[in-house]
């Protein structure tokens, strides 16, 4: 209907999990709307995975609400249930079965009628290019192999939901490319709203509508990537100078922001390079400059005063081992 | 109905995944050979029941042992299926957790029968005549174990979260289960402390139908055995039900 406002395919208020003494997730509100490419951006811990379980009615909230297409979580689970497909972070796919299997009997327990079942099952085995292998054992596939074998599951029963737990998380950055144009290709032709949670600055940029950047269980920004990016400026120059002069460089109209760190400058500016001339003549003597375009992680850097860190190499080998250890 | 082909769902995988992992089936069947040849070869040279022999006598106790472990064990795998991301997928189907519950437990079920029938082939092998009443009652029963101690496996399993607790079932279940049923020696005789203990084990009474049934001479009557066997696995499929209702993700 004309005038309508956008439908809320998703909306959360202040929802909370506290465990003993812990509080993972912390008050958050939230709306999303159909169609949307959502990013839950933070680090390890900051309570991503928590609120996507809480949404797919995993764990019950200490708190708040969720009305997941419409349906409320604690109260009508079985529609929240049918209404989502869910990406787990670390596999889940049978890897004694073959891929076909996985997927048949996904779609039985996911209530696939059953005329529909052939047909849907090679359509998302066509959709992630899988048909080739689709009669193989899940334990020769690569680890991009499976974990497109788990998005086409997420997709079989047709939600209008998808969660996405660190889709990428461990894979190549080939693969993972390749996974991202398969989540454009699927959000496009079937119509789905995705969430998608990561760590991943590039991730969120490459693939989102809106990012909320969460840490410590809280929302604490939320926009378009462009939108966040520009609060910073549209430029910002990171330069190494002996003696800086930052009083003067502070009074010019053209720059935003201006911080000093560990023998760094950082100058934020609200327009493109033009003005680096006149920037490092009155900065004073620099041993290093570098310009460029505020990224995601300067946002977070600027919110938190801490970067997201990247995947430490003890939680891939934690990884590896639960992945490979039936 | 959607409920129904969730539960096939469930049993189909179990059913496919033990088909595929030939190692365990070939384990079950040689540990009870190793029983009845070794073991009940062994004693049996120098103990037999009247017209009966020892290997015969242990048959019915070493059926029930391949059936207790296979099916405690199968329910206690849920720990490893808990703690790879695998179990997530089943949790969020939109099925009840009775559903998941049953179709796991009828999976563990289908796995040990098939072992069970096995075994049961062989046992012409050690002395054992079957007759369609005998070979009727001794399938019952065994159903009756593999249901009750599937469903105690995943009783205990779904409250786990690691492995660390495995010795002290085998210790503290699966093995004082099997020694103090009278699958390995006659009820009769006993020193008083044993004769309680046998009493109140339920496998007791399930050994002494199943070897009624194949060799005469049951300590208890049928209805008794069947009555008790029946009450054991309608606690443990309450049971399991409940832990599964209450089972953390």
């Amino acid at each position: 209907m004309i005038g309508e406002a956008p439908l809320m395919i998703i909306k959360v208020e202040k929802l909370t999990k506290k465990y003993k003494d812990l509080t993972a997730v912390d008050h958050v509100d939230l709306t999303i709307e159909e169609g949307e490419i959502f990013g839950l951006l933070g680090p390890n811990g900051a309570g991503k995975t928590t609120l996507l379980n809480m949404l797919a009615t995993l764990i019950p909230p200490t708190e708040g609400v969720a009305y997941v297409n419409g349906y409320d979580t604690m109260k009508d689970p079985a529609n929240v249930r049918k209404s989502i497909g869910m990406v787990f972070q670390a596999p889940s796919s049978d890897d004694i079965l073959t891929g076909y299997e996985n997927l048949y009997l996904h779609s039985l327990m996911f209530g696939v009628p059953k005329e529909q079942r052939k047909k849907r099952i090679a359509e998302v085995l066509k959709l992630v290019e899988l048909e080739d292998r689709a009669n193989q054992r899940v334990k020769t596939y690569s680890g991009g192999m499976r974990r497109r074998l788990e998005l086409a599951r997420g997709l079989l029963h047709k939600p209008k939901i998808l969660l996405l737990d660190e889709p990428t998380l461990g894979l190549d950055p080939q693969t993972r490319g390749h996974i991202w144009e398969y989540i454009e290709k699927l959000a496009r032709e079937e119509r789905v709203t995705v969430i998608i949670t990561t760590h991943y600055m590039e991730e969120a940029e490459t693939l989102c509508d809106r990012v909320a950047i969460i840490d410590h269980g809280r929302i604490i920004a939320l926009d378009s990537p462009e939108n966040l990016k520009m609060k910073l400026g549209k430029s910002m120059i990171r330069a190494k100078i002996k003696d800086p002069k930052l009083d003067l460089i502070k009074g010019l109209n053209y720059v935003t922001k201006v911080e000093e760190k560990d023998g760094e400058v950082m100058i934020m500016l609200n327009d493109g390079g033009s003005h680096i001339q006149e920037i490092l003549c009155n900065l004073g003597e620099a041993s290093f400059v570098e310009l460029r375009e505020p990224t995601l992680n300067d946002v977070f850097l600027q919110l938190t005063g801490k970067e997201i860190r990247e995947e430490s190499a003890e939680g891939e080998i934690e990884r590896y081992a639960r992945a490979n250890g039936r | 109905m959607s409920e129904l082909v969730g539960l096939y769902a469930l049993w189909y995988r179990e059913f496919k995944v033990f088909l595929r992992e030939k190692s365990r089936i070939l384990a079950s069947i040689v540990n009870p050979l190793i029983w009845l040849v070794a073991y009940g070869g062994g004693l049996g040279a120098a103990i037999s029941f009247g017209e009966v022999g020892y290997q015969a006598f242990i048959f019915p106790g070493v059926i029930m042992l391949t059936t207790l472990f296979t099916s405690i064990f199968f329910g206690l795998y849920i720990v490893l299926d808990k703690r790879l991301d695998f179990f997530k997928e089943v949790l969020i189907a939109p099925l009840s957790r009775m559903t998941i519950f049953v179709g796991k437990m009828l999976g563990g079920c289908t796995d040990a029968m098939l072992q069970a029938l096995i075994l049961i082939c062989l046992g012409p092998f050690f002395g054992i005549n079957y007759t369609p009443y005998s070979l009727g009652v001794l399938v019952i029963f065994i159903l009756f174990i593999a249901a009750g101690t599937t469903s105690l496996g995943l009783t205990i399993g779904s409250q786990l979260n690691s492995f660390e607790g495995f010795g002290l079932i085998q210790s503290f279940v699966i093995l004082p289960l099997f020694f103090l049923s009278g699958a390995l020696y006659p009820l009769n005789n006993l020193p008083d402390w044993l004769f309680i203990i046998t009493r109140i084990n339920p496998l007791t009474y399930i050994v002494d139908g199943m070897r009624g049934a194949l060799l005469g001479n049951p300590a208890f009557p049928l209805y008794v055995d069947l009555g008790v066997a029946v009450v054991f696995v309608l606690v443990l499929i309450a049971a399991g039900s409940i832990a599964f209702k209450k089972m953390k993700s």
